[in-house]
């Protein structure tokens, strides 16, 4: 007897062939649709021929005016690289923090990031609301939530996650209420800060992924560094220590490597939802429990995503655009019910 | 070998151990014993530094570390439904592996051979939420042994074990720690079983040791009823000392 739910062979603790080269393809398949579609109307063919061209030893007569140039390689092209680390850095985060907290409902936001930098953002808009500064108010807020987070967690109790995730849910809280308070002294800026909230990869330039690619680079590394041991840390805190883990300092190592890029991701992006729970989850249903397999293949998937969620909010009410954080949640959603019913099967 | 010098453990204000005091030596096999809440497991976590204490805990290759020093073997350990099998026990690999390393060959010959020793290569590839309850544990105690660490602290190794396994299985240990020496403290409720197999036998109630010395001399009528509270028959032949329960009512 056996059904989808009791398979009688464990998934592999490695990435598969497979599984690598489907992450890869898509990275770049989604990545190419993303270049050569857009709403200045450039054809999609002289596009490829624009990007084949910009290849190291290949020269080729593209027809793009310098204009549609500067469109494809100052606009298109950063939109696309930022969208695709910032999905691949929400979604290894979000299976770092559900490693570290053995919680499958951790996301990148789980211990105050999201509110502190919301926030700071909101502080931003509602003071000269320039770009740098709202960067800035954002990274920063969000840090420091979490930053306050972790001291009260550690000051309540305790080695247990639970006391940090409490503390989590006490500064979010007080965060957006002091964060709606300054709204309402702010009505103006509602709509600016609204929009934030919903997450946004328009008005960027290279500056943009300049600015959150060291940090992803570090985080990226150590998750991936990790991955082994956020196995290990699957049996629990007293068995992982009992194998001579340093619990806490892998899981502190894990946590502030994950929350500096989100908080870099949002202070850039604004807060996209939902990316930091699906992907991960959707890489472990699809391919296995490892996190050896889990975290490479999120940050592939997660990149993925999100290009592509960056594509359908360019196009379907072009030339208006929908915010990006609307589409991940509104097909994201159905999407994860999707994969969860069919690998799942009917209980 | 492992020693706890005048160990007291607290949680909060309630004393749950000591002060106890026990040498284990090299290849010596010490079974404690005693009733529920008695402070055995306490004891174990103590030599790990899981519990907080006051005293001191020496033992053998201490400055490498608990993980490659001491192989424990949870009571309630916590299994991840999907993992496999071998990758379970590859993780008692863990303190010879870096923080950054991979497993390399001698790490995956090292749980080859655990797994031969408790009869589970038939079920290498199984994840852990598909095995029986005594495959469970022979899978616990795999990863116990994959460690290859000079003193194992066993807590309830046979728990879930039909007698035939109960047996096999202490006799894998049995062999393992006269053949390489190895430190063995077990905490066992099966007296009986416990008596075959430990050189030694401690028995804790109320947090303090109460008798200590060969099963004969430890597992008497009177230590048992007076710390069990219940009636039990000790039989002696020449297998060493058998523990029957009887009912007082019908006594």
């Amino acid at each position: 007897m056996s059904s989808p739910t009791t398979p009688t062979v464990a998934r592999p603790s490695r990435p598969g062939w497979v599984a690598l080269t489907i992450g890869v393809v898509a990275v770049i398949g989604v990545a190419l649709v993303g270049l050569l579609i857009g709403p200045a109307g450039i054809d999609p063919g002289a596009v490829f021929l624009g990007l084949a061209d910009a290849l190291p030893l290949i020269e080729i007569d593209h027809g793009l005016s310098d204009v549609e140039r500067s469109v494809l390689f100052e606009i298109r092209f950063p939109r696309v690289v930022l969208g695709g680390i910032v999905g691949a850095v929400l979604a290894a985060a979000g299976a770092a923090y559900q490693g570290v907290f053995r919680n499958p409902l951790a996301d990148p936001y789980l211990l105050g990031v999201a509110a502190g930098a919301g926030l700071g953002a909101t502080i931003a808009f509602a003071s000269t609301g320039e770009p740098g500064l709202l960067a800035a108010l954002a990274f920063a807020g969000g840090l420091g939530a979490v930053g306050v987070t972790y001291a009260l967690g550690r000051s309540v109790g305790g080695r247990t996650t639970t006391s940090l995730i409490l503390a989590g849910v006490a500064v979010a809280a007080f965060a957006t209420a002091v964060q709606t308070y300054l709204l309402q002294r702010n009505v103006e800026t509602l709509r600016e800060v609204y929009a934030w909230i919903l997450g946004r990869l328009t008005t960027v330039g290279w500056s943009d992924v300049l600015t959150l690619l060291p940090y992803a680079l570090l985080a990226s590394g150590v998750m991936l560094g990790a991955r082994r041991l956020l196995d290990v840390l699957s049996i629990g805190d007293e068995e992982a220590s009992a194998l001579g883990v340093n619990v806490s300092r892998v899981r502190w190592v894990v946590v502030i490597a994950a929350t500096l890029a989100t908080a870099a991701a949002v202070s850039v992006s604004g807060l996209i939802g939902f990316v930091g729970i699906i992907v991960p989850h959707t890489v472990r249903i699809l391919f296995g429990w490892s996190y050896r397999v889990i975290v490479p293949l999120s940050l592939l998937f997660g990149a993925a995503f999100l290009m592509a969620a960056d594509v359908a909010a360019r196009t379907l009410v072009s030339p208006a655009e929908l915010p990006i954080g609307v589409v991940t949640a509104f097909f994201g959603a159905p999407f994860f019910v999707l994969v969860l019913r069919t690998m799942r099967g009917p209980q | 070998m492992i020693r706890w010098d005048s160990v007291n453990v607290s949680f909060g204000p309630v004393k749950v151990l000591g002060p106890v005091s026990l040498e284990v030596g090299e290849g010596e096999w010490v079974g404690l014993i005693g009733p529920n809440g008695a402070g055995k497991s306490t004891m174990l976590k103590a030599a790990l530094g899981s519990v907080t204490y006051d005293g001191s805990v020496v033992f053998s290759n201490g400055r490498r570390g608990p993980g490659r020093s001491i192989a424990w073997m949870p009571q309630r350990p916590q299994m991840p439904n999907d993992m496999g099998v071998f990758d379970y026990v590859m993780l008692g690999r863990t303190p010879h592996i870096g923080y950054l390393g991979g497993e390399g060959r001698h790490d995956v010959d090292s749980v080859r051979a655990a797994l031969e020793k408790l009869e589970l290569v038939d079920l290498a590839d199984r994840p852990l939420d598909t095995l029986s309850g005594g495959e469970a544990q022979r899978a616990v105690l795999a990863r116990a042994l994959a460690q290859e660490a000079p003193i194992l602290l066993l807590d309830e190794p046979t728990a879930s074990l039909d007698i035939g396994h109960a047996i096999e299985v202490l006799e894998v240990v049995d062999d393992l720690r006269r053949g390489e020496s190895l430190t063995v403290v077990t905490a066992v409720h099966d007296l009986t079983l416990a008596g075959r197999f430990a050189d030694r036998l401690v028995l804790l109630a109320e947090g303090l040791v109460q008798a200590d010395g060969s099963p004969r001399d430890v597992l008497t009528e009177e230590n048992l009823t007076s710390h069990y509270g219940a009636g039990i028959r000790v039989v002696d032949d020449e297998d060493g000392p058998t523990v029957i329960p009887t009912r007082r009512s019908n006594g």
